[in-house]
């Protein structure tokens, strides 16, 4: 049968275009890849490559015609054994584009509501909470430092697992910056343990590369200022390719280090990225306050199959907590830790934004306001009914971060809480935030730029309309 | 030319010159017709098509092993078919279809198979080249001897994380065959206007990574470069570079109009270099195969790239709840 030449798509938008000069005539041998024809688009002119061999039998569409639609048939091409006889007298009709695409919205309105670490528009009448105690009732606890529970972290998970392993700049030789990773080189040797160079952008990548090929890595950022040099692997290549594959290749991947603001070192060195990395679908966040919380999370990031944003503090690495005696605890994610039990008020925070939040909460008590307490430990997948549960209790509620205000963790859980509970509400949710300034040096300005615990104390007093509202 | 050149003067067997000729033959019509399903509205987005670049991968395919791994950048079609991988599969990725290698959500750029161990596949230019180390960085801790072939094009050559890359696969001795495809244009620009210093295969000797410059065109040339080079690699010296001069025919994407470059320079290619006619010529000059037997393999291969497309065409769209699949899993990574 003669095979009609369509009038083809030459750009992902087009859809009709001049057919601006025939370089065959009718009666032309052609082979595949020969370029029979000039096509002007809106953008360019294009050449138009023959993909079947054979003879031109017939021109349908004269050069010069304008607005040819794609998908026409503009010639037709003899095969081997046919003439021009064979030309089926309805050649030249327009053929409609294929119309196999679902029509534009079909896969929203039928997706359920299941947006996964997203928010949903419907209002549940109750939300429960997920907090529930972490170990059991009666566990003999220790004091140790955040600094020391990251370290008994890794190093637990790399005596269970030979296919778990660090890299970043001085983790080994130097024992860490932060001395986070101190005695691990002596511990697990130098394949284990292996100092990179000043080169974030590619020991991200090479990392990344490991977890496709089934080893589960640790990388450590100095701090994770300097991830921003590597942070094209971390989310187009970490985050999106177990749904780019189908499901076939994840990456059990790490990315580890202090984050947020530490003390008097400027702009640069500076900031919290909580809010940009939860923003990725594929990543998970973890940001923990207390040192229980750095073991237990980070045993279960290091388990866990998919890539995962370890956010920690500067600040926090030698502050003591309580930390359970027991061989193997992990914290799963999405589960928030209630700290504080209140009835007048919630406030939602994590990482060192709790610290404020705590203090705030017992000069508050002082003065007759019980407020609740809610570390979210891990921003995605965010544990969203335990704060609506709380909030549904207290009917108010203030959020506390270090990030700055605009796209804030703070800014998202106002407009969840605003969905899901609104009726539920006395006052709107205000966000304690960092300012939107980069971060200065001067130690004056440095302390206006962080939120403080007097900023939560104030906040608080706004929302239950209490005194300097 | 001042560099060294790996000439084609080994043997090959009919048989090897059959099978190249093959899945050069494959990886064009293919092209072709997935560049004739792009015009029918069948193929959307950005498409970029390895028509006159055949010889790179089927070379090169032709000097690995078993278990030996590949990644590439978004030109990477004919990397899936010469290694192996369904062109059923890799067509219904291109019209986004249930049956496509990541069940439609990948699309041309993004394509995987990890039962071939094909790792991409990926979209962003010379962000797979620490990637291909990291893949070779996990079979040296496993203690194989497997290899990555880890392909870049001129273009991604100038990125900076390739440099990154190129210290610690030294550093490291990481088992990684670089592979620059030198097509002379990244995108629209080409080399001479892009690139300090032309020689590609030398942009390793600052981290004592041996290279050479091979014809691209020359399909023994390629397979007998990557002997060598493979060889170094699983011998435990650490990474190698091969900068292969190839050639695109078609535009940097199905909507390029190509116009920095003249049509006689496509076309004195095409007639002069042309790799599958080079193997052609072979074969019936050498008298290993009669015009009879290479028609016979044209219409097996375009029997292939039909049922493929019909297959893409026919393969339904993926299910709506697929929006909301893989993009986390609960399932440990297994031993690649």
């Amino acid at each position: 049968m003669p095979i009609e030449i369509l009038m083809p798509a030459l750009s992902p938008t087009m859809e009709e275009g001049t057919l601006a000069k025939w370089l065959v005539k009718e009666g032309d041998s052609v082979t595949s890849g020969d370029i029979i024809a000039e096509i002007e688009t809106d953008k360019a002119t294009m050449e138009f490559e023959a993909v079947d061999d054979g003879v031109i039998g017939k021109i349908l569409i004269a050069e010069g015609t304008e607005a040819v639609k794609v998908n026409a048939a503009i010639a037709v091409l003899l095969e081997e054994g046919e003439s021009a006889e064979d030309i089926d007298a309805g050649s030249g009709n327009e053929k409609p584009a294929p119309t196999t695409v679902a029509e534009p919205g079909a896969a929203n309105a039928e997706a359920p509501a299941q947006a996964r670490g997203g928010s949903s528009a419907e209002a549940p009448a109750t939300a429960k909470s997920n907090a529930s105690p972490d170990w059991p009732e009666g566990t003999e606890m220790k004091k140790q430092t955040v600094r020391e529970a990251l370290n008994a972290a890794m190093v637990e998970e790399m005596r269970r697992d030979d296919d778990v392993f660090i890299m970043g700049e001085e983790v080994a030789e130097y024992q860490g910056a932060y001395k986070i990773t101190q005695g691990l080189l002596d511990e697990f040797g130098a394949k284990r343990v292996i100092d990179t160079p000043i080169t974030e952008h590619g020991f991200a990548g090479i990392g990344v590369g490991a977890a496709f090929g089934g080893l589960k890595p640790i990388v450590e950022f100095m701090t994770w200022n300097f991830a921003m040099q590597a942070i094209d692997q971390i989310i187009n290549s970490a985050a999106k390719t177990l749904y780019m594959s189908g499901g076939q290749m994840g990456c059990p991947i790490v990315f580890r280090g202090p984050n947020g603001a530490a003390a008097r070192v400027g702009a640069q060195h500076s900031q919290d990225f909580a809010a940009w990395y939860a923003q990725i679908p594929g990543l998970k966040v973890v940001q923990p306050y207390s040192a229980s919380d750095a073991k237990g999370l980070l045993k279960s990031a290091i388990r866990d199959p998919n890539p995962v944003i370890f956010l920690e503090n500067e600040m926090l690495y030698g502050r003591s907590f309580d930390v359970p005696v027991l061989d193997d605890f992990t914290i799963p994610f999405g589960k928030a830790r209630i700290w504080r039990e209140g009835s007048d008020v919630t406030i939602v925070s994590f990482g060192i934004g709790m610290s404020y939040a705590l203090e705030a909460a017992e000069k508050l008590a002082e003065d007759g306001i019980e407020a609740e307490v809610i570390d979210l430990r891990t921003l995605r997948p965010i544990d969203y009914d335990t704060v609506l549960a709380s909030v549904m209790k207290t009917n108010r509620c203030v959020t506390v971060e270090e990030g700055w205000p605009v796209g804030a963790i703070g800014n998202h859980l106002s407009a969840v809480i605003m969905e899901r509970a609104f009726d539920y509400l006395d006052a709107p949710v205000l966000n304690c935030t960092g300012k939107d300034v980069p971060m200065p040096y001067a130690a004056n300005l440095e302390r206006l730029a962080l939120t403080s615990t007097a900023e939560v104390i104030e906040t608080v007093h706004k929302v239950t309309y209490r005194r300097g509202a | 030319m001042a560099a060294k050149k790996t000439s084609a003067k080994s043997n090959a067997s009919a048989e090897d010159l059959k099978a190249y000729y093959r899945d050069m033959l494959l990886i064009r019509r293919f092209e072709e017709k997935a560049g004739q399903l792009y015009g029918m509205g069948l193929i959307g987005g950005f498409c970029h098509l390895y028509i006159g670049q055949e010889a790179v991968v089927v070379g090169l395919e032709a000097s690995a092993e078993e278990g030996d791994k590949r990644i590439t950048t978004y030109r990477d079609h004919g990397h899936m078919l010469a290694c192996g991988m369904d062109p059923n599969g890799v067509m219904a990725e291109l019209t986004g279809r249930e049956g496509g290698y990541s069940r439609g959500k990948g699309g041309s750029m993004h394509m995987f198979s990890t039962e071939k161990h094909f790792y991409g596949g990926h979209g962003i230019v010379g962000a797979n080249v620490p990637l291909g180390a990291g893949l070779a960085f996990s079979d040296q801790y496993r203690g194989n001897d497997r290899v990555t072939f880890t392909y870049f094009g001129d273009g991604a050559a100038n990125q900076g994380q390739v440099y990154e890359t190129f210290n610690m696969a030294a550093l490291w001795a990481l088992p990684v065959v670089f592979v620059i495809e030198n097509n002379q244009y990244a995108m629209g620009t080409s080399q001479k206007r892009s690139t300090s210093t032309p020689d590609l295969y030398m942009r390793g000797e600052a981290f004592g990574i041996p290279g050479e410059i091979v014809d691209g065109m020359d399909v023994l040339a390629v397979r007998d470069a990557g002997r060598k080079a493979v060889g170094h690699c699983r011998a435990g010296n650490g990474p190698y570079i091969l900068e292969i001069k190839t050639y695109r025919y078609r535009g940097h994407s199905m909507s390029d109009p190509a116009k920095y470059r003249t049509r006689e320079e496509v076309q004195k290619v095409r007639e002069e270099k042309d790799a599958i006619e080079h193997v052609r010529t072979l074969l019936l000059t050498g008298k290993h195969a009669s015009e009879d037997d290479l028609k016979a393999i044209d219409k097996e291969i375009k029997q292939i790239v039909n049922a493929s497309a019909e297959f893409a065409k026919d393969s339904p769209e993926p299910a709506v709840d697929e929006l909301w699949t893989d993009i986390y899993t609960d399932l440990a990574p297994q031993n690649a």
